[in-house]
């Protein structure tokens, strides 16, 4: 066995230049790649920490004069030295549930049509296209939208509603500049494209055979759906949902400029309202020495909630995923 | 040896023989409740995609409609009127601005999200470390936009005292790194095997391989995450906030760049002036959507159109 630097034949010079021994410059650049691509890595996960980190020591001084009870305080009102976060909280929480459930329901259908055979293939992929592209439009844009369009739509409905059934505590007031149902039906319409291709890939991942096993056994297309695949992939899809339940929470814009940035509490889904990244967002101009470390207490209640989430949404999908790619259950 | 296994023909009388079925009751008949409700269920999920894909078009109507208005010459090239200015200005300083920020975003994140994708495609794809950057890359992902602006806040504008683009560009990186990441990820993945093997085969190192065959051919992949992560890196409006700020006179361009000073963006001049009681600058500002609109469909569309040629040319 010749070695690998062992002199040629003088007939073979091309070999000799293309498959020639790896130089030392080969070898250093070789092994200072490698430790600098571990060195850009793990420096991901060190910025997660440091944002952490940073956050929380910004919400410092907060934390320590005001403890946790500014978390359940409800009066807002810097000149007074007021800060009480819970309206916003409540805000972000009620707000992003409605949006939510408005959102599952709709991206649910999108995935079921795009997976289900229910439209021609053409129109399925120009369906798609169009969900990607709502994904693709700013949130400051929505925001701008849902200020010209769907709160003058709703401020009819909301009168007329308040006028009969003003009884009922959801619906006790009228729609102002601004309310929580026209920021969650936006916020439903920017969380949509996320549940619908991450439901969409859940529903795609069902093995055939799992549904031709149901038509054959004489099931309709609706009994094979719901009885048979969506069980079947209801991993996926609350794992879609807790996605974007933790999309919708993060979402600033629209949101600072529909909710009518009021830090009450209401029971009324027309009154307005704040949520966490919208009071950060509207007070950015005016803040104070006083102010800012209190929208940064905002901030980091805000981010906790949304590192929860979105952890327990990617491990549901992890798991999920393992499950299919084992395959052991089909 | 096995006997074959065989199937008896059931001998039947003539009066067992069940009546040849009705081929009708094989059509969809909307009086049986199970077809009715198969047909049910398909209109009204037809009824609820429309509903969703509505407001797409509704978006897109009224930015034309309204912001097509503005469209100048001065609009393109002039900085934001004043306040009570009726007629004139523009959004150049704007998209300057932007423009200027999001290459200090890409100059930040496209090479370390690259590098990152190598060393989870090929460096150590398989290990422990690697599972905890995808998810902590996930994890980037889902943060607030306006997490990443109180962030940068804490450490670049309170260091130095000053909001500036440079923080803008930070803030802006912070959004784009996961999305460089996990999609050049994915991209270096889709590199047939073959290819790597035979390269090592004739005794590469792990960097030639790296650099002279999974990039150049990832290359298409990964060109479409970026330009997807740029499209979203110029709408994102919330980061800017607490780092650039908004500066509606200022120009990034005096002469020479100025990046250590309060910065315009366009998405940050849309959030000012929607629903402005100042006609000229409520005008604008749908202006400015329209561009912003227009800006970060163009990225998409390339997107889609370098990632769908390379999609035809790896079948």
């Amino acid at each position: 066995m010749p070695r690998l630097d062992a002199p040629r034949p003088a007939e073979l010079p091309a070999v000799e230049r293309i498959a020639r021994v790896p130089t030392n410059w080969d070898y250093f650049f070789d092994r200072g790649l490698r430790v600098f691509t571990y060195a850009v890595a793990g420096s991901s996960i060190a910025l997660v920490i440091v944002i952490l980190y940073t956050v929380f020591r910004d919400a410092w001084p907060s934390l320590r004069t005001d403890g946790l009870s500014l978390m359940t305080k409800s009066n807002w009102d810097p000149n007074q030295g007021h800060f009480g976060l819970l309206p916003a909280i409540v805000g972000t929480l009620v707000s992003s549930l409605l949006a939510l459930f408005i959102a599952t329901v709709l991206g649910l259908a999108i995935a079921i049509v795009l997976t289900q055979d229910l439209l021609p293939h053409q129109l399925a992929v120009i369906l798609k296209n169009i969900v990607d592209l709502l994904a693709a439009i700013p949130s400051v844009v929505y925001g701008l939208w849902g200020l010209a369009v769907i709160t003058p739509l709703l401020r009819p409905i909301a009168e007329s509603l308040n006028a009969h059934l003003g009884w009922i505590p959801i619906l006790s007031t009228p729609l102002g500049v601004g309310g929580l149902a026209p920021a969650a039906l936006v916020l439903a319409i920017m969380i949509l494209p996320t549940i619908a291709a991450i439901s969409r890939d859940a529903l795609a991942a069902v093995h055939p055979r799992i549904k031709e096993a149901a038509l054959g056994l004489g099931a309709t297309r609706w009994e094979t759906i719901l009885g048979v695949i969506m069980p079947t992939a209801s991993g996926g899809i609350i794992g879609a949902m807790i996605l974007g339940f933790g999309r919708a929470l993060g979402e600033t814009m629209a949101l600072a400029m529909l909710m009518g940035n009021r830090n009450d509490l209401s029971w009324s889904i027309f009154a307005p309202g704040n949520t966490l990244a919208a009071l950060i967002a509207n007070n950015y101009k005016e803040a104070g020495s006083e102010m800012i470390p209190r929208l940064i207490y905002a901030a980091l209640i805000l981010l906790l909630i949304t590192l929860v989430v979105n952890i327990a949404g990617t491990l549901v999908l992890q798991r999920t995923a393992m499950k299919l790619v084992g395959g052991k259950r089909l | 040896m096995k006997q074959p296994f065989t199937v008896q023909a059931p001998t039947l009388k003539s009066s067992q023989v069940p009546p040849a079925m009705n081929l009708r009751d094989l059509r969809l008949s909307l009086r049986r409740p199970r077809t009715f409700f198969s047909a049910l269920m398909t209109g009204l999920t037809m009824v609820l995609v429309l509903l969703a894909i509505v407001p797409l078009f509704s978006v897109l109507f009224r930015l034309f409609y309204r912001g097509v208005q503005s469209f100048g010459w001065t609009f393109f090239t002039d900085k934001a009127p004043y306040a009570l200015q009726a007629t004139g200005g523009g959004i150049g300083n704007a998209i300057l601005g932007s423009v200027v920020m999001v290459l200090i975003a890409s100059i930040i994140s496209v090479p370390t999200g690259i590098i990152a994708a190598v060393f989870l495609a090929e460096i150590a794809p398989e290990t422990r470390l690697a599972a905890a950057v995808r998810f902590c890359a996930k994890l980037l992902t889902g943060l607030p936009s306006i997490i990443a602006g109180v962030f940068v806040f804490g450490i670049l504008v309170l260091t130095f005292g000053t909001f500036s683009a440079w923080a803008g560009g930070v803030a802006l990186s912070l959004l784009m790194l996961p999305m460089v990441m996990l999609t050049s990820e994915e991209a270096l993945k889709m590199v047939p095997p073959p290819m790597r093997e035979a390269a090592y085969g004739i005794g590469c190192t792990r960097a030639q391989v790296i650099w002279r065959i999974l990039l150049p051919t990832a290359m298409p992949g990964i060109l479409t995450g970026i330009m997807l992560s740029l499209a979203r890196a110029a709408g994102e409006t919330a980061p800017l906030l607490f780092t650039a700020q908004y500066a509606p006179q200022s120009w990034v361009w005096e002469g020479r760049l100025r990046l250590d000073k309060p910065t315009q963006s366009l998405a940050v001049f849309i959030y000012e002036n929607a629903g402005s009681a100042y006609p000229n600058l409520d005008q604008m500002a749908w202006g400015g959507a329209l561009v912003l609109v227009l800006l970060v469909l163009c990225l998409n569309l390339s997107g889609q159109i370098v990632s769908w040629r390379t999609g035809r040319h790896m079948r």
